[in-house]
């Protein structure tokens, strides 16, 4: 294990993060406070934290709908995307994003697209960009399972690989897109194979265990910034919550559900932080109330940011 | 008569087709046990199966080119887009086969298909899932356009469309599916191409697409109150569409406001008002055309600001008592 004790303690204070923002907006959202649905990654916080954590702060995200984890990975300000989801004209987007289009181009977050698989063929022309450039910077192109099925994918992989770019095609493989099952959207075992078929590597990662995601990553991360073209890992979790707003659940058993909660990514962490003497309990929950009180000041930045003007509308269409 | 939704109707109208014709299929994403995004389709899977409400994986271009080649091989695919705004992953096989291959073959292929899509904003799911795109099909020869306003069109509509033997792009609101009005139990066409006069009156003619006809009756009751009487035209279907009905109204009237919810430049009023010029009723108008569209932003989030983007009743009001005068 390469990383140093601070930043294990970051890794699982940003899962902290994100749980607890999501949980926050979800509960605003039964209020009625957050307008428009949203797709929350409870339960799959390790892929993004794992993920993210292996690149350097220069590199390239883009994320997905489901995108929440990814921005708070990529080291967003927790008050600008509360402002945000509340429409306010502080948040990341001017209110004129939402839950679904959270872009901080400054951390390298090139943004969330509502379109499934919208963002990956955008990463091999962020890819060519770096290589073109000579930076050296690579970019992480997150989408799920249900993306992996689009012919974006496909001619997106293709591209990256003959022009060896130094692309991480990472498939947050969470068994379902919206009530689809993987099992039943695709006719293999592992989409990680399909990279075979493109000529570079293809690696399946417990998706909830945050080293191991983390490794897998830093591993493709080094071999793109050595000139050596693009990967793809799967990463399997599993999504808690219902897909968005309108999901009944009605696709997949409670039982399903109660095991793969067991399977907690933040709580076996924290569990192996603590037999590594890294944490304590009592270190624990002071990360977890740390968590919590930035969410909580978050929420009122929101509530006293002002509304987005309906003067400026048209502001920003165009630069 | 019995009320039912916009979104009942359409799902009465599938199950009926379906039952009259077994060539006749379901497919896209979600619609079997989740019931479409919308839960239009919800029940249906208990009734027709797997294979006849065929949910599929996320690929917009293979559920219209698998529509297509099922079309003119016997089948009558009603395909499901769950967002307007992901039919641009889907164009290539609509705009450049589906709607060509009739003409393109010497008239002799068949495309029965219909493609079902939401349009519309007023959800809060922003820029990428908000569009009402429709007046890029009615650009493209070979295609029809419909856009049902009330749950008795929407049936109507849509059995005609899944009996026509061409492609048909039916455009449904996300914002009309919990609306409710008469709708008959048994089957009926309504044709397409054929308008229908939402509510008669004497100093203007309103003409509207979707639920900008549902915002054009809550104006068109308030105007009454100060003495404007209002006549509203649905087109129903943009293409083809009834020019006869609209031309007669403003012969009528005088007066003519087109609204709808799509952007402004480039969308089809510009061509309601092209056909209006063209005709014989320009000779009759007694003040200029007004249209009214979406701003040309893409679908903010912000409620107010979504609000804004698009014509609100306040909006119809205000234009028709600026035509009239008052
Ligand atoms: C092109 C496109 N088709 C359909 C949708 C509707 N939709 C939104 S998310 C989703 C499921 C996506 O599944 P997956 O890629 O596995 O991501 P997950 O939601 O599981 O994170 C669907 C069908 C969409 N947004 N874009
Ligand atoms: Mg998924």
């Amino acid at each position: 294990m390469e990383l140093s004790r601070e930043k294990l303690i970051d890794m699982l204070g940003k899962m902290y993060k994100i749980r607890f923002f999501e949980e926050k907006v979800d509960y605003l959202f039964s209020l009625g406070l957050v307008h428009g649905t949203m797709h929350l990654s409870i339960g799959q916080e390790a892929v993004a934290v794992g993920a993210v954590s292996a690149l350097k702060s220069d590199d390239y995200i883009l994320s997905t709908h489901r995108g929440h984890g990814h921005c708070i990975a990529k080291g967003a300000d927790i008050n600008l995307m509360m402002a945000e989801f509340l429409g306010k004209e502080t948040g990341y987007c001017r209110g004129r994003g939402g839950s679904m289009h959270i872009a901080d181009i400054k951390s390298g977050n090139l943004g969330a697209t509502g379109v499934v698989g919208g963002g990956i063929p955008i990463s091999t022309g962020v890819g060519l960009s770096i290589k073109m450039r000579k930076t050296g910077q690579v970019v992480l192109c997150f989408f799920g399972d249900g993306a992996a099925n689009l012919g974006a994918f496909h001619e997106s992989l293709n591209l990256a690989a003959i022009w060896k770019l130094p692309v991480i095609f990472l498939c947050e493989n969470n068994m379902y897109g919206m009530s689809m099952s993987v099992k039943k959207a695709v006719a293999i075992k592992d989409i990680a194979k399909r990279a075979d078929s493109y000529g570079f590597p293809g690696e399946v990662v417990d998706g909830n265990d945050i080293l191991a995601v983390y490794e897998f990553v830093l591993k493709a991360v080094k071999r793109a910034r050595k000139g050596e073209g693009p990967s793809l890992i799967e990463c399997k979790t599993y999504r808690w919550k219902g897909h968005s707003k309108s999901d009944q659940n009605l696709y997949r058993s409670k039982e399903e559900i109660g095991s793969w909660k067991k399977k907690c990514p933040i709580r076996r962490f924290k569990e192996k932080l603590i037999s590594k003497d890294i944490l304590t309990e009592e270190k624990v929950k002071v990360i977890e109330e740390d968590a919590k009180n930035i969410i909580e000041k978050a929420v009122d930045f929101a509530n006293n940011s002002p509304e987005p003007s309906v003067e400026e509308i048209f502001e920003g269409v165009y630069s | 008569m019995r009320k039912i939704t916009y979104a009942e109707a359409i799902r009465e109208a599938l199950r009926q087709e379906m039952r009259r014709d077994e060539n006749i299929f379901l497919i896209g994403e979600d619609l079997g046990i989740y019931g479409g995004a919308f839960g239009v389709t919800r029940g249906l899977i208990n009734e027709f199966g797997e294979e006849r409400v065929r949910d599929t994986p996320i690929s917009e271009l293979a559920i219209v080119g698998a529509s297509l080649g099922a079309a003119i091989t016997g089948m009558r695919p009603v395909a499901e887009i769950m967002f307007m705004d992901f039919i641009t992953l889907a164009m290539e096989q609509i705009v450049n086969q589906a709607a060509k291959m009739k003409y393109m073959f010497g008239g002799k292929a068949k495309v029965p298909m219909v493609i079902r899509t939401p349009a519309g904003s007023g959800t809060g799911a922003a820029a990428q899932h908000s569009q009402s795109l429709e007046a890029w099909f009615t650009h493209v020869p070979g295609l029809k356009v419909v856009m049902p306003s009330t749950p008795y069109d929407a049936k109507g509509l849509l059995i005609s469309s899944i009996r026509d033997d061409n492609p048909v792009i039916f455009i449904e609101h996300k914002l009309l599916y919990k609306t409710t009005g008469e709708v008959p139990e048994e089957e009926y066409e309504i044709p397409l191409g054929v308008a229908d006069i939402k509510r008669k009156g004497e100093d203007l003619t309103i003409i509207a697409t979707s639920i900008m006809v549902q915002r054009a009756i809550s104006a068109s009751k308030e105007l009454e109150k100060e003495g404007i009487s209002v006549e509203i035209v649905d087109p129903r279907t943009l293409k083809p569409y009834d020019k006869k009905t609209i031309i007669e109204s403003i012969k009528r009237t005088g007066k003519v406001i087109i609204v709808h919810e799509a952007c402004k430049t480039g969308g089809f009023g510009a061509e309601i008002a092209a056909i209006i010029s063209e005709s014989e009723s320009f000779d009759y108008l007694d003040a200029p055309i007004r249209r009214l569209g979406g701003l040309d932003i893409p679908i903010p989030y912000n409620r107010n600001l979504e609000k804004n983007a698009v014509p609100q009743i306040e909006d119809i009001i205000k234009a028709a008592k600026e035509l009239i005068g008052k």
